[in-house]
């Protein structure tokens, strides 16, 4: 699952896919005339929208891309870099930086550009701006009051617009779509000509703006990839179809825990924050985290069998369906709750006078378990916990 | 020489650079950069001429921990080493290299360059205020639905259009 880096994609070579992307942003840049100051300044005056129509489009198929890509489980969202918002700096900021684009003529981005293809304002531009950046970083103690000021985390804006991500995005897509032909229509009046826009191109024009709509809607109405897996589960929950997966009373845990332990990975998937004591040797992953993909090796590994348990067995068993779903080869639930073991393990009742021998030899097991899982839960103590994987999200933004 | 050739449709140009964009966060999980890769040159630069001063300040600290080993190893200065190189065929293809000068019409090349220098100062400081610039947080932030991203490109453009009309006879003749 995306993003590569850094897990499938060492962060070493991340500098090579560094160099190969700028090469295609700074291709793709100059080919659409952003080496033009000319150009770029055209889009504050009037004369010229090509800035509005490249960026908008730009962000609009970088987000549909997003969406459709987490939509089918290709992208794990939760760890793609959102820029923080520091309300204040952010304002203050771009206003700043709003000035130097029309004074300058040219952004960062665009100055480089223009550089490489010999445009000696563009070098004075990149001079002014190590200028720049050397005073931030300077005199930061004299700005890190405002630097500061006002975090209000790294909302997504369709959250804080209190709509879903598809509505944002039609949304956005529709208004890029008005912007694209209000603005043409004001460049002609600026430019006092009127384009013409032939029958092929207008027939284009609208397939590149029904396209992206119509992704946006099927990525709306069609359930992701993620919903799909969930309904599956629920559904093969309330047929009771275990398919594939075993099953395991106290007694059988307990004798494999003792003789067998390393064949076993017990999960305890009690949907809680804390978990106060639970199965020996058992590690706890909560059923709504059990798909992250940092628990999926556990989940998909061949050498032990993963034994679902929990506090409340219905729990147990959407873990082990899931969990097949997602790819467990041998699952297995166990069939009684948390406290039910314990109880019968460590509280053990001495049988009654006149027992029989099955009553005492079951007696002398339960017993022996009591000491030796004790033992091992006193070992394994800090293990607890699952395998702390480092789950890193990925660093981005420009400053 | 033959002439410059026609730029790409800026449609078309937009979806590619989407493309590049998208490609980008789905490898490595986050957008592109250019100011972050000015600031990377800037953070060598201080720390080869002065090299105490940088050890001893906190905020070249602070950049130094983000950056273990040298200021250079950042992702964003080996992407804009690709920009020059991207930009640069594509200027070739375009018959588009040429060692000038562009400004408005009747702008002396000395006031172009005072305030290409000017506004460069201006776009360097505001994207570090701002934690990134047009490509880092506008466009990359759009991409990813960033609150913060969306509002900064708005700031940036909001800024340019109303500052717009003070610096007009930088870019048009006319004054309508």
């Amino acid at each position: 699952m995306a993003p590569l880096v850094p897990d499938m994609i060492s962060p070493e070579f991340d500098f090579v896919i560094a160099f190969i992307m700028g090469i295609g942003f700074g291709y793709v840049l100059e080919q659409a005339g952003f080496s033009s100051t000319r150009k770029l300044v055209g889009l504050f005056y009037g004369y010229d929208f090509t800035v509005l129509k490249v960026f908008f489009t730009a962000g609009v198929t970088a987000m549909i891309g997003v969406l459709f890509f987490g939509h089918i489980g290709l992208l794990n969202l939760e760890m793609i870099y959102i820029n923080p918002m520091f309300v204040w700096s952010a304002v203050i900021g771009g206003l700043i930086m709003g000035a130097g684009f029309i004074m300058g003529g040219f952004c960062p981005g665009t100055s480089l550009c223009a550089l490489a293809v010999g445009r000696i304002d563009a070098l004075f531009f990149i001079i002014g701006s190590v200028g720049g950046i050397l005073l931030f970083t300077e005199f930061y103690p004299a700005f890190e009051e405002l630097y500061k000021a006002w975090n209000i985390g790294a909302p997504k804006i369709n959250d804080v617009l209190g709509m879903s991500e598809e509505a944002f995005g039609l949304l956005l897509t529709l208004v890029a779509i008005g912007a694209f032909v209000g603005t043409s229509w004001i460049q002609d009046k600026v430019k006092g000509e009127t384009t013409v826009i032939t029958a092929s191109l207008k027939r284009n024009y609208t397939i590149a703006a029904v396209a992206p709509v119509l992704i946006i809607l099927l990525i709306w109405i069609t359930p992701s990839k993620e919903e799909r897996l969930l309904s599956t589960v629920e559904s093969r929950f309330e047929n009771n179809d275990f398919e594939g997966i075993r099953t395991m009373n106290i007694d059988k845990l307990a004798f494999e825990l003792m003789y067998h332990a390393h064949l076993y990975n017990v999960i305890d998937v009690t949907e809680t924050d804390s978990l106060p004591e639970s199965i020996p040797t058992s590690m706890h992953i909560k059923l709504s985290e059990l798909r992250k993909p940092q628990f999926l090796n556990i989940i998909k590994q061949q050498y032990k069998t993963n034994v679902f348990v929990s506090s409340n067995k219905a729990t147990a068993e959407k873990a082990a369906i899931l969990a097949e779903e997602i790819g467990d080869k041998n699952p297995v639930i166990f069939t009684e709750t948390v406290s039910n073991f314990r109880t019968l393990i460590f509280s053990v009742e001495a049988p009654p006078k006149g027992a029989n021998k099955a009553m005492i030899d079951q007696y002398r097991f339960y017993m022996n378990a009591n000491i030796h899982l004790k033992k091992m839960e006193e070992r394994l103590k800090n293990l607890m916990e699952p395998p702390k994987k480092e789950v890193r999200k990925a660093k981005g933004g420009c400053a | 020489m033959s002439a410059p050739k026609a730029y790409m449709n800026p449609y078309f140009a937009g979806f590619l650079l989407g493309i590049v964009l998208l490609t980008t966060i789905y490898i490595t999980g986050r957008g592109l950069g250019a100011s972050g890769g000015v600031k990377a040159v800037v953070q060598y630069g201080v720390e080869q001429v002065a090299p105490e001063h940088y050890n001893n300040t906190p905020y070249y600290a602070n950049y130094k921990e983000n950056n273990p080993g040298s200021p250079l190893q950042n992702w964003l200065f080996y992407e804009i080493l690709g920009v020059l190189v991207g930009a640069f065929f594509s200027g070739v293809l375009g018959n588009r290299i040429a060692l000038k000068l562009e400004k408005g019409p009747g702008v002396q090349n000395k006031t172009r360059l005072i305030f290409a220098v000017l506004g460069g100062a201006l776009f360097g400081f505001g994207s570090q205020l701002g934690r990134g610039c047009t490509s880092g947080s506008a466009l990359s932030g759009m991409g990813v639905m960033s609150f913060g991203g969306i509002m900064t490109m708005f700031a940036i453009f909001g800024g340019a259009y109303l500052f717009a009309w003070f610096f007009r006879k930088l870019w048009i003749n006319k004054v309508n």
